[in-house]
Parts: structure tokens; C-alpha cells; sequence
């Protein structure tokens, strides 16, 4: 899920006064049929147009850096076996990472856990990719104790689009879930409580997604429940 | 202190001096009224001196230097909080019940003063000698809990709910135990040749004095265990620590006072030191021997009584002592010249104090019924007094410093489960004790 | 050490209040795990039909440390439910990640667990020389480890004090805040700070040990020995102590795990696991120690691991400054921090727990995704699971055990 970062290029941030555009879509559409995802040879990456320094013109000898790995190991081989292309094992700087289509989010999961012994939930977050058609990276690092093993799961979403819970495979989904909610608007179906978690409830917007600026606000919500114009 | 007026007025003071019954028994209306003024003053000078002394003491434990910006030693501290809390804005919750909100502190206080009427602080030294006197107190002591419970109804909050309802269990359960220890002190009062007991406050330190022992050493251990139960359930009583479920200020934020502020809010800790001052004053008449000096039995004869009348007046002098040894502690700069000035003035005063008590010590060490050996006698009464309570203000604090709070239903518990029993059956070992020694 | 057996949250939920005879309530079902449904039966009505009270426990109060909001649903004094409202601490972090480059966002990583600063420096630092590719010098490695084993002492110095001044007990806070404070002059003789230290550079140390650095952490560590005994004496066999602790919040190991939860808090429920063992980084290996564990996972026992946490610490502090290399204490690191494009998920020890940061590189200056993994915000999360049943000083006594930092749990 790597080489995903290269094909984007983050969006000039909207200035304070834009809204966001992103509301919470109403009918979750489920089960959007899902490209595979295939490896993409590694290009260059491009240059964030929303940098507060300008980037430098290249370091000196700046060493092009590791790529991904396929990564082999019985547990890709058995999944890959089960699932075909559908999964893909992965390997960056020792870590290991499966990338898997959205339609397998909540099975593969829970095989994770009950046959790989991936007892540990360590976070669930989310990337966002504007540029991309599934604009949305859904992140799980598991970790399993019995094994002393981490491992990520990546999978891509649409806007949009929503994706099964795992509150019912790890309880501690609960928050993170809520969390990745909150801050990108990315629903998850038979969340018990999705609801928002940092920022106030009647805020709006989602805030981590790329095109939500850094200054921007809910000026709406500062005004009202704060009484003030400006929130900064 | 009665003391100082004696030198302007002592003819009249001789009048009373001369009785061995207190004002309200001898109907001296003029007297009783003294005496109230007196102990209302007193009360309330003990109270700020307590406030000092807890949060210096407090701040010693706890390796800190506690207030020490408002005049030396921050001795003037408690007069500067009393004036803040006064100027301090009154301020009633809208929602509030206002007559019940403003009348909840005056309850607890009036409890808290009332008590005061009938303890014994020498033979003659109290306002009245009831003769259900311990029921009197008992009673009117638990009447305090009303104040907590109508304040934290009245708040019309959640916080001082819930702390008027712990508190109000919470005495409920503790009154039990206390009454039942106090039951035994009152059954050791009959064993006498008439085999009858009193309830009269001085009635119970007087049977100490016939029996020449202190309650709390009698039947050892029953007396002692007792006093530990009413020692225990004092604190209860009081709400203080490491029981101050009604206040707990991490689970509660402040109990049931927490909608009040300013000068309601400061009666409410009046009425709590008052309580605790009123119920260590219980525990000295029932266990310690009220008035009694320490070895009464042992060490008497006149010589022995000189040297312990001696003793008044040379506490103030170890404490004028402290205070210019503390002037010499003071760094040599300008900016403590006003503070050494004060602390000096401070120490001079309890130095004058200390050799007035002196004079009146070797004045009055004669066995004749002159002032100087009433006015002596009178003061060794409430020296001796006062020192055992202040005891047990020190361990008010103690407490406090060193000890987590309990939790409700394991405070309850304690109550129930572990002090009921305790207090019963030392009572009926006391009873069958004392059958067999009469 | 097992795995959650559990199903789904079904499961998970009927282990947690196991053995409460402490306080004489029976059980409560639970409906669902992480608490956000105040809507469910109390079984046991049988003496009165009465209401029960939802009570605002924060964000202005005394023992929420911070602005940790609880929403209790009371039955008298018992706890039937709990719902934390968390985020008025909210400055996303993580937003301001994404438009500052690595090196400018690194002091911002001490504002979020601001007691243990300098653990948030060494994981982000640690993380970024990840995606460089670059590993810090061994000099550095020993420094970090000093600093941020003296940041766990302070960290749960504080929370020592914090935690006795919750269940009542004043003076232990003092005690602590004494002690604390000789870390925090080593603190402020490293580096000039106290408390968001800024100590640690993507690549190695900010700056070199101070003359004399050496001498006076060890006579820190013989300072402070005795001084960790004292506390012990204050609590550990205090009756009031432990009955205040003892069988309150309790969670089994399966359910720490199901819920994420990591650290001390794990560790008293007696998984022995910890990341400096399981995963070694900066100049753990090198070092003796051992791993404290608890059986019974209930606050005395989460009080007693942090308590030998603390020594093994001493213990670590008194190896590294034994043994501490000479060498440079900055590896080769560009001027400007460029990580290749790619992504990668360090974790750390924090006192609190995992601490981990997840960052996606586009090859940028800045990063395109920087996530943190924050410990007290999982942690917290186990809350609710912890207090149903107990009674409302409980809860109190259980937000303190969990040790959280509103810094982190809202970054």
C-alpha cells in the first residue's frame, strides 16, 4: 500500500473560509465492487503543493531509499491460497503488511485473529488520498503476543463507501473506530456507537481529510456554542 | 479567659470564684450569660487558631512550609481568610431552595455551639450542669447532621446529594457504636457505694475523681477499647479524615457544600471545627478524667500539686520560646524586619501570658480560699482541660496527613460490623465486670 | 498469558467484574463494552423501584486529572454505567503533522503526554529514523535511554501522588513532587527544559551531557532509592490502602487484551509483556532487567507493578551511566529530512503503555500521514468495563490507576 502514497499528490489545503465538502454520505453503499490492488512500480513521488518551506532542491546524494518487498511467508501463502489476488503480503524495512480488498475486511480479520493468533488490536487508522479514486486507506496494525509479531492490514475505500466494524473481533475497535470516524467521515457498519469521539458532536467537517485546511473551522458551531466569531 | 478580668473585679469575681457549682445550677443568670460569651469567643478563637494550626502542621508533614506570607509564620493567616470569605461574593444557586439554603449552615453551627453549654471545663467551669448532660450532647451533637442533609437537599445538585445522603448514613451508623461505648463510660459512673450512675457531665468526671482512675485505664482493656470505639466513631462523626465521605474532595469535588461559597461557606467550617473541638471535649470528660491532672492518685500532696500548677504557665513559655527562637531564624534582611517585629511582639505576648500564670501559680500555691488559689485551681482545671483536647486536635490532623479515605460502603461496614460488636460487647463485660466487683 | 477466547464483545463482557465480594453488589450485565449506551437494566431492583442518577463527573473536577469528562449512571452510590467524553484537550496533533516538516514537529510531540515528554521523543524520533533508514550512535541510544528511563520514574512519581490524592491520602503527593523534581534538574541542566524537553533529535541527541551529568544521575539513583521505599511504607500494607485497591478494577488478562489495553495496566492483569523486551529498541537489549507483573490485575496490583517499575528503572539508569560510550552523539542525518516514500509503525514503552507512531511518507519534507497510537487513549477505553458495579469513589480510584494524560488521550 506503499506505492499508493506516490500516486497522489496532496491538494493545496482549502484556506479557513472554505466548508468542507465531505458530509457524511447517507446511504452507505457496501460492497463496492473493489479493483484488485497490484503492485505499481515505485514512482516518484510527488512534490506536496501545500508546503510551508520550499522543498529544497535534492539533498546531496540522497540515497533512493528501500522498496517494497514481496513478502513470502506461510501465512500470505495460506490467505493468498484461500483468497488469490484478492491479498497481497508485503514487506517495508522489516514490516510486514498484507494489503486486502475491502470485500474481505471483516473474515480476514477475524482468521487473523483466531487462526494467526493476532490477539491485539494495536490501532485502526485511516490515510487519505484525494487524488484517488478510492480515496481512503484503512489501516489495522495487529500485533500478536504469542507470536511477538506485528503486522498491518491495508485496505482502500471510497468515499463514501462504508466498511464493516471489527468491534465484535477486537473490543478495542470501539474508540479507534470512532476516531477514524471523526476525523475522516469513513462509516463503519455495525459500529455499536459510531458517533464522533474528539470533536464536539455537532461539528462538521472531518477534519484529517486532506482538503479540510488547517485553519478551517465550523464557524457555525464556534459561533453558536461558544458565542465567539473565531474559534482561534 | 476569665482570668483577666479578675484583677479589675475581684469582689465579684471572688463571688463566683467562691462557688463550686456552675452558673446555671446556681441560677446566676449574669454568669451563664458570661460564660456563654465567653466560650462563644473562645470556640471561635480556637477554631481560627485551628485552622492555622492544621494547615502548618499539615504542611510540616507534607514537607512544605504552609502559609507563611501573612504575618510571621503566617500567624495572621486565619484573620485574612476570615476576612476574604466575608467579603467574598454570596452566592445562591438559581435553582436552589433559598430559605432551606441559607438556614443549612446556621443548623450545623447552632448544633455545634449548643454542645457547649453543658462541658464541664472545671468543676464550676461550665455553663450548666444538666443532669441527662451526655445525653444532652449527644443528642443535640447528631442534631448537626441536619444541617449537612438540608445543604445538600437544598443545593438542588447532584454532588451535595449524594454527600448529605453519605452523611447522613454515615452518622446514623456511628451514633450506634459511639452511643454503646458511651453506655459503658456511664456504667463504670455506678460503681460507687450507692451504686448509682449519672449522665451529668460533671457527674462523670467527679466518679473518675472518687474512683481515682481515668475511665479509659478502667477494667483494662474494657475502658480502653471503649474509648478506641468512641475515638473511631468521633472522627465518623465529624467527617473528617480518613471518614470525610461527605465531603471527599476527589469523588464529590466538596460534598454537600460544594454550591456554597463565601461567608455560608466559612460557617460550615466553623460548625466543623466546632463539632470536632465538642466531641474530642466528649472523649476528655468520659476517658481522660475531664479536668483531672495526669497522676492525681500517684503524685499528690501539696508540693506535687504546686509543680503541676506550675505547668500552665511554663507551656506558654516553651511556646514564647519557640517564637523568639523563630525571630532568630529569621534571615537578616529588611524585608522580614516588620515580620520579626510581629513575631517578637507575638512571642512577648505569650511570654506575658507565661508570667501572669506563673505569678498566679506561687501566689496561689496556699491552701486557703484566696483568689490567687481559686483563680489557680481554676486555671490548672482548664489547662488540663484543654490540653487533653488539643490532643486530640493534633490527631484530627494526624489522621489526615497519613491516611487514604475509606470508601462508603467499607466505612459502613466498619460501623456495623466491626465497631457495633466491639462497643456491645464491652458493654456487657463491663455490666457482668462490674456486678462482680460491686 | 492467553488469548482472548471471547467471540465477539459478548464474551469479553462477562468477564470483567469476577470478583467484587468487596463491595457488595451483585453483577450487572453490560450490553456492550466500550460504554456508550447508558441504556440498560439494573437486575437487581428489588428492594426500592427507584431512579437512577446520571451524574457529570468533569471536565472541572478534582480527580478527573484533566478535562476528562465521565457521564455516571448511578444507582445510589453503584456505578450501572460510564461514558467518557474525551476531547476538550483536542488540538490535532495530527493535523499540525501534516503541514510541518519532521524536525519542526518534534517539540509538538511533547504536548501530548506532557508527564513523559521525553518517551514522546524518543518514539517519534525513533520512528523517523526508521523510514530514514538511519540508526542513531550508541552514545545516543545510551543517553535516551537514561533520559527517558528517569522520565518513567517521574512519570510515575506523579502518578503516585496523583493516584494516593484521589483515594484520600495527601501526603504521598508531596513526597513525589519532592523527588520528581531532581529529575526534573536533570531535566533542565540537559537540555533547559523541565517538562516538554525537547530532548532528543531525529538521528541521535539534541545535545551532549553536561559535565558532571553522569555523577549526578547516580547520586540520583541513590537519592531516590530509599525515597521509593518511603512511599511504599505510607501505602503498600496500609489497611485503608488496600482496601481501597484491592479487588477494585479489576480486568482479566483476556479482557486487557481484547480492549488494547498495554502497559503497567496490562502487565498487573499478568501479561508479561513488555515492548522493551519484546521488541527492543534504542539500547534495551544491552540491559538486565525484568518485567514486573501482577496476578490479580486490579489496582493494588497496578499500584505494585509501577512501584517495581520504578526500581527496575533505577536498575537500568544505573547500567546505561555505567557503561555509557564515548562517540558522537548525532549519526549522519540529512539537513533536510526527506524519507523516502513509504510507510512504517514504531511503537515504544511509554509509561502509559504502547506508544506508537504511524507515518506515511509521500517523500515530502513533511508527513503525509503522521499517526499516533496514543496509550492513554486505548487505555481509557478499558474504563468503563473496570467501574460497573463499583461504587462512585471507585471510579475515581480507577481513573487514577489507569494513569492517563488528558494530553494524549485528546492529543
Amino acid at each position: 500500500m506503499a506505492e499508493d502514497a506516490k500516486t497522489p499528490a496532496p491538494p493545496p489545503p482549502p484556506e479557513g473560509e472554505k466548508k468542507p465538502s465531505a458530509e457524511m454520505p447517507a446511504a452507505p453503499v457496501s460492497n463496492a465492487p473493489v479493483k484488485p490492488v497490484a503492485p505499481a512500480p515505485p514512482a516518484k513521488p510527488a512534490v506536496p503543493a501545500d508546503s510551508t518551506t520550499p522543498p529544497k532542491p535534492a539533498a546531496p546524494a540522497k540515497p533512493t531509499g528501500p522498496v517494497p518487498l514481496l513478502w513470502s511467508s506461510p501465512l500470505v501463502e495460506k490467505y493468498r491460497s484461500q483468497y488469490g489476488t484478492a491479498l497481497e503480503g508485503q514487506t517495508y524495512l522489516g514490516q510486514n503488511y498484507l494489503t486486502v480488498k475491502s470485500e474481505l475486511i471483516p473474515n480476514i480479520l477475524r482468521l487473523l485473529r483466531d487462526e494467526e493468533q493476532f490477539d491485539y488490536c494495536v490501532d485502526i487508522t485511516a490515510v487519505h488520498y484525494p487524488k484517488r479514486e478510492k480515496q481512503f486507506d484503512v489501516v489495522w496494525i495487529l500485533y500478536s503476543f504469542p507470536r511477538n509479531e506485528r503486522l498491518r492490514v491495508t485496505t482502500q475505500i471510497a468515499d463514501g463507501a462504508s466498511i464493516p466494524s471489527s468491534v465484535s473481533i477486537w473490543p478495542t475497535a470501539n474508540w479507534l473506530e470512532r476516531e477514524v470516524y471523526d476525523m475522516f467521515g469513513i462509516q463503519f457498519d455495525g459500529h455499536p456507537d459510531l458517533k464522533r469521539i474528539l470533536l464536539p458532536d455537532g461539528w462538521k467537517g472531518f477534519p484529517l481529510r486532506k482538503d479540510y485546511g488547517i485553519l478551517q473551522q465550523d464557524k457555525e458551531w464556534v459561533q453558536i456554542n461558544l458565542g465567539i466569531e473565531s474559534g482561534q | 479567659m476569665p482570668n483577666m478580668i479578675a484583677i479589675w473585679m475581684p469582689n465579684f469575681i471572688m463571688s463566683y470564684l467562691g462557688s463550686t457549682v456552675t452558673p446555671g445550677e446556681a441560677g446566676s443568670q449574669f454568669w451563664a450569660l458570661i460564660y456563654v460569651l465567653i466560650i462563644f469567643a473562645g470556640v471561635s478563637v480556637a477554631v481560627m487558631s485551628m485552622n492555622w494550626l492544621e494547615r502548618k502542621a499539615l504542611a510540616h508533614f507534607q514537607i512544605r512550609l504552609g502559609p507563611m506570607r501573612v504575618g510571621p509564620h503566617g500567624l495572621l493567616q486565619p484573620i485574612a481568610d476570615a476576612l476574604k470569605l466575608m467579603l467574598k461574593e454570596d452566592i445562591i444557586p438559581s435553582e436552589a431552595d433559598q430559605f432551606v439554603f441559607w438556614v443549612a449552615p446556621l443548623i450545623g453551627l447552632l448544633a455545634a455551639f449548643t454542645v457547649y453549654t453543658v462541658i464541664p471545663f472545671g468543676p464550676s467551669q461550665a455553663v450548666s450542669d444538666m443532669n441527662i448532660g451526655i445525653l444532652f450532647m449527644l443528642g443535640v451533637s447528631s442534631l448537626g447532621v441536619l444541617g449537612v442533609v438540608v445543604a445538600g437537599w437544598a443545593s438542588n445538585s447532584h454532588y451535595p446529594l449524594i454527600g448529605a445522603l453519605r452523611s447522613s448514613a454515615q452518622m446514623v451508623s456511628y451514633e450506634v457504636a459511639m452511643g454503646l461505648a458511651v453506655v459503658s463510660a456511664i456504667l463504670m459512673t455506678s460503681l460507687n457505694e450507692k451504686g448509682t450512675g449519672t449522665l451529668s457531665m460533671i457527674g462523670i468526671v467527679r466518679a473518675q475523681e472518687q474512683q481515682g482512675i481515668w475511665f479509659i485505664f478502667k477494667f483494662f482493656p474494657l475502658g480502653l477499647i471503649a474509648f478506641i470505639v468512641f475515638a473511631i466513631a468521633m472522627i465518623a462523626e465529624t467527617n473528617r479524615a480518613p471518614f470525610d465521605m461527605a465531603e471527599a474532595e476527589s469523588e464529590l469535588t466538596a460534598g454537600y457544600h460544594t454550591e456554597y461559597s463565601g461567608l455560608r461557606w466559612s460557617l460550615f467550617m466553623l460548625a466543623e471545627y466546632a463539632a470536632m473541638i465538642a466531641v474530642s471535649s466528649i472523649a476528655v470528660t468520659l476517658w481522660l478524667g475531664g479536668w483531672m491532672r495526669p497522676f492525681v492518685r500517684l503524685l499528690h500532696g501539696p508540693s506535687w500539686d504546686f509543680i503541676f500548677s506550675l505547668f500552665p504557665g511554663l507551656t506558654f513559655l516553651g511556646l514564647a520560646a519557640i517564637a523568639f527562637v523563630g525571630v532568630l531564624r529569621m534571615p537578616a534582611h529588611s524585608f522580614f524586619k516588620i515580620q520579626k517585629i510581629g513575631l517578637e511582639a507575638f512571642g512577648g505576648l505569650l511570654g506575658f501570658i507565661a508570667l501572669m500564670l506563673l505569678v498566679i501559680a506561687i501566689a496561689g500555691r496556699s491552701q486557703d480560699p484566696s483568689i490567687g488559689s481559686r483563680l489557680n485551681e481554676s486555671i490548672g482545671y482548664i489547662y488540663w482541660f484543654l490540653l487533653k483536647v488539643a490532643v486530640f486536635m493534633y490527631l484530627f490532623i494526624w489522621y489526615r496527613a497519613t491516611w487514604p479515605r475509606y470508601r462508603f460502603d467499607q466505612l459502613m461496614r466498619v460501623g456495623w460490623k466491626v465497631l457495633l460488636p466491639i462497643s456491645l460487647a464491652v458493654l456487657i463485660v463491663t455490666a457482668i465486670v462490674g456486678v462482680l466487683v460491686a | 498469558m492467553s488469548a482472548p477466547t471471547g467471540e465477539d464483545t459478548k464474551n469479553i463482557s462477562h468477564l470483567a467484574p469476577s470478583n467484587r465480594e468487596n463491595s457488595d453488589q451483585g453483577e450487572t450485565e453490560r450490553k456492550n463494552v466500550g460504554g456508550n449506551d447508558l441504556t440498560f437494566e439494573n437486575p437487581d431492583k428489588t428492594y426500592l423501584d427507584s431512579n437512577e442518577l446520571i451524574i457529570n463527573m468533569g471536565p472541572q473536577h478534582p480527580a478527573t486529572h484533566g478535562v476528562l469528562r465521565v457521564i455516571l449512571k448511578l444507582d445510589g452510590e453503584k456505578v450501572l454505567g460510564t461514558e467518557c467524553v474525551i476531547g476538550y484537550l483536542h488540538r490535532g496533533v495530527e493535523k499540525i503533522a501534516e503541514n510541518r516538516t519532521y524536525t519542526m514537529f518534534n517539540p509538538y510531540v511533547d504536548r501530548m503526554d506532557y508527564v513523559a515528554a521525553v518517551s514522546n521523543g524518543l518514539g517519534y524520533c525513533e520512528a523517523v529514523e526508521k523510514l530514514l533508514n538511519v540508526e542513531a550512535t550508541p552514545r545516543a541510544k545510551y543517553i535516551r535511554v537514561i533520559l527517558t528511563e528517569l522520565n518513567r520514574i517521574a512519570s510515575h512519581q506523579l502518578w503516585l501522588g496523583t493516584h494516593a490524592l484521589d483515594i484520600g491520602a495527601m501526603t504521598p503527593l508531596f513526597y513525589t513532587f519532592r523527588d520528581r523534581e531532581e529529575i526534573l534538574k536533570i531535566f533542565e541542566k540537559y537540555c533547559g527544559a523541565r517538562l516538554t524537553t525537547h530532548a532528543f533529535r531525529i538521528g541521535g541527541c539534541q545535545y551532549e551531557t553536561y559535565a558532571g551529568f553522569e555523577k549526578e544521575v547516580k547520586n540520583f539513583l541513590t537519592f531516590v532509592a530509599p525515597k521509593i521505599d518511603e512511599y511504599e511504607t505510607l501505602l503498600t500494607t496500609n489497611r485503608i490502602w488496600m482496601e481501597r485497591t484491592k479487588n477494585v478494577g479489576v480486568i482479566s488478562a483476556a479482557d486487557a487484551i481484547a480492549l488494547g489495553v498495554t502497559g503497567p495496566v496490562l502487565r498487573a492483569s499478568g501479561v508479561k509483556w513488555d515492548l522493551r523486551k519484546a521488541q527492543p529498541y534504542a539500547a534495551y537489549s544491552e540491559f538486565d532487567f525484568e518485567i514486573p507483573v501482577g496476578t490479580n490485575g486490579d489496582t493494588y496490583d497496578r499500584y505494585l507493578v509501577r512501584m517495581a517499575e520504578m526500581r527496575q528503572s533505577l536498575r537500568i539508569i544505573e547500567q546505561a551511566v555505567n557503561s555509557i560510550p564515548e562517540g558522537p552523539i548525532m549519526a549522519k542525518v540529512p539537513k533536510v529530512i526527506k524519507p523516502p516514500v513509504g510507510e512504517i509503525y514504531h511503537s515504544i514503552e511509554s509509561p502509559k503503555g504502547e506508544l506508537g507512531y504511524f507515518i506515511v511518507s509521500d517523500g515530502s519534507t513533511q508527513p503525509y500521514r503522521l499517526r499516533v497510537r496514543p496509550p492513554s487513549f486505548v487505555n481509557l477505553q478499558a474504563l468503563d468495563i473496570m467501574v460497573r458495579g463499583l461504587l462512585v469513589a471507585d471510579v475515581v480510584a480507577v481513573i487514577g490507576t489507569i494513569d492517563i494524560v488528558l494530553g494524549e488521550v485528546d492529543r
